[in-house]
């Protein structure tokens, strides 16, 4: 496949220079084929490695070194089978559930703290705003290593180590700063004539932000609901810092448990808890893939 | 509002975000009783009250915490011992500590602008036509979604591990490199193949800055007999400078953090021989495996002083490359 597009690639920029077809826009047909083979096969190796996982798990272990097929020659369910069986006596779905709490808890918190933030910085006229603002923005590219040394100490003296309070409070208090950056530019979109017209029949700035501005915000808040849960879907360094005992584990811990305890040649039972950790993050894609996609576009997010 | 929202260009211009400022909140009508600039003041601060906590006790807080923790002996169990500029001088003799350096340089120099080029690259023959490239777009930004996740860290040392996939289907091909995994010198260039892997998010980023470029500019380079090249290189690369310079910034800074992905694959060891010890794969191990604490602040801090440095000298030479004309709105 990769010799397929590397010879194709060439070809594009010359197709590309349309020498019959006056009008920038239009293209031949030729080069319409060459385009759609070329992106046809990036796509195709681009998706492999999910296409080759997901296949994999339905594999057994001894199948699935030492052969490229995609499709399983002996089909079996015995990889699921095995992770239902849990790890260390702790039933896989104390795990997900785990994640689950972690997930929703931290998309509540981003959600409001957020559009609170955002709210005062878009809107509200205050002394040290713009300071507070440049702040803000500087925290967008602070290196995290600063903070997790002395931030574990504060939670440890605090006796909160191996709870579940030290990786939801930081959602609640807007630290991270992505989201509030996405929901100020947003709020900064909408007329202004709308918070005039209410505020000049007397409300006041917390009537305005409930019945003004969160409902017309509701793609911003949509689009970071959806990044917070898949980033705490995803987190491991936070859960590796400060959880401890196995039952409090979210997925991305409990899928170590397995990588680290299971020997090469018996890959299957990881492969395949790798997938079912994966498939809330597919649904939402599904689902969402214009908010995620678009939020990327306009905001600048990363995933 | 949805329409809005997308038609409104890439935040691809950092500076183009500074705060609107206060002009933009006037209110017709006056008030009696308590000042209007009071009430909005109150009223600020209040809306403020969580992102205040969090930036003073979690943010600036702990920044000045682990300051002074750089200067000292510490192990989460006895008071800070005051040692001066021992962290430092120790990082300069550490082997380990310049092989993490060295790495974590190679891996954000090498796999950085591989991965823009790609991302680039696709965007490019995605804007080459503007329709039915949806199902595409949203299938190359998938990686980006996971690929710092345990599960492809997991998938991807199945995939490159001797006899595996990739191990597999090299050997068809005449080259046997007996596994990606276990040799020191194929780690990195797994690891980068990871990071190119993800090269969706910066491709739709470049993709929207694309669409940004007036066709007329091509019309008029076509007019003038300009080839594909000299259009890339005259008009597409000037245009789009701010995105990059936008990319360049989020995807080095997020290069320098790769954590999850190199300690899943060395089972936490920064193994084979070293080759996945990258920062922050050591900071943890010396803070939270050896409990130096006090080390693991300075390297955390040094970390911060150069990112900083490397931002303001990208920021100072950006005026010599990026193009902020009538590019970006």
């Amino acid at each position: 496949m990769t010799t397929l597009d590397t010879e194709l690639a060439p070809v594009l920029p010359v197709t590309g220079q349309k020498q019959r077809v006056p009008k920038w826009k239009k293209r031949s047909t030729w080069a319409t084929v060459v385009w759609a083979v070329v992106l046809v096969v990036v796509v195709a190796v681009v998706l492999y490695p999910l296409l080759w996982m997901v296949l994999a798990s339905f594999k057994p272990s001894n199948e699935i070194n030492g052969n490229v097929a995609l499709i399983p020659e002996h089909p079996t369910v015995q990889n699921y089978i095995k992770v239902l069986q849990g790890i260390g006596g702790i039933p896989v779905y104390t795990f997900f559930l785990n994640s689950l709490i972690l997930a929703v808890g931290s998309v509540i918190g981003v959600v409001i703290s957020s559009s609170m933030a955002a709210y005062a910085f878009a809107r509200v006229r205050f002394a040290g705003s713009k300071l507070f603002f440049g702040l803000m923005i500087a925290t967008l590219l602070l290196p995290f290593h600063v903070l997790i040394i002395p931030q574990y100490i504060i939670f440890q003296r605090l006796g909160l180590v191996d709870t579940f309070v030290p990786l939801l409070v930081v959602k609640f208090l807007a630290t991270e700063a992505f989201f509030v950056f996405l929901m100020v530019q947003f709020i900064r979109n909408l007329p202004m004539e709308l918070d005039e017209a209410a505020r000049i029949d007397g409300a006041g700035h917390p009537r305005v932000f409930f019945s003004i501005t969160l409902p017309l915000i509701k793609p911003a808040l949509v689009t970071s609901a959806i990044f917070a849960f898949i980033w705490s879907w995803n987190d491991f360094l936070g859960p590796l810092l400060y959880l401890n005992s196995t039952d409090k584990y979210p997925l991305p811990l409990a899928l170590r448990l397995y990588n680290d305890q299971t020997s090469v040649s018996d890959y299957g039972a990881t492969i395949a808890i790798s997938v079912l950790a994966l498939i809330p993050i597919a649904l939402f894609f599904f689902i969402f893939q214009r908010f995620l996609v678009e939020g990327v576009a306009t905001q600048g997010l990363k995933g | 509002m949805t329409t809005t929202q997308r038609q409104s260009p890439p935040a691809g211009a950092p500076t183009g975000s500074a705060p609107s400022g206060p002009a933009s909140n006037r209110r017709a009508g006056g008030r009696p009783k308590l000042s209007e600039k009071k009430r909005d003041g109150i009223a600020g601060y209040l809306f403020l009250t969580p992102w205040l906590i969090g930036f003073f006790v979690l943010t600036l807080g702990p920044m000045l915490i682990s300051l002074y923790l750089a200067f000292t002996k510490y192990n989460l169990f006895t008071d800070p011992e005051w040692i001066g500029l021992d962290n430092f001088t120790r990082m300069f003799a550490d082997p380990q500590y310049q092989q993490s350096v060295q790495i974590t340089l190679v891996y954000v120099l090498v796999g950085t602008p591989i991965k823009l080029a790609a991302a680039l690259g696709v965007a490019m023959l995605l804007n080459y036509r503007s329709k039915g490239t949806g199902f595409f777009r949203s299938a190359f930004y998938a990686p980006s979604l996971i690929g710092a996740s345990v599960s492809v860290a997991i998938v991807w040392r199945a995939m490159f591990n001797a006899d595996g996939p990739v191990d597999t289907g090299l050997g068809f091909l005449g080259v046997d490199v007996g596994g990606w995994v276990g040799n020191p010198a194929l780690v990195m260039p797994m690891m980068i193949l990871l990071a190119v892997w993800q090269f969706g998010a910066p491709m739709v980023i470049f993709l929207a800055g694309l669409k940004q470029i007036p066709g007329e500019l091509y019309e008029a380079a076509d007019v003038d007999g300009a080839g594909p090249w000299r259009k890339f290189r005259s008009v597409t690369l000037p245009m789009l400078s701010p995105v990059i310079f936008f990319n360049l910034l989020l995807e080095m800074i997020g290069a320098f953090q790769i954590f999850a992905s190199a300690f899943i694959i060395s089972s936490g060891t920064g193994g084979p021989a070293g080759s996945t010890n990258f920062y922050t794969v050591y900071l943890y191990q010396r803070a939270f495996g050896d409990l130096q604490m006090g080390y693991a602040s300075a390297m955390a801090w040094l970390l911060l002083v150069v990112v900083g440095i490397a931002a303001f000298v990208l920021f100072r030479t950006s005026k010599f490359w990026v193009h902020y004309g009538g590019d970006l709105k």
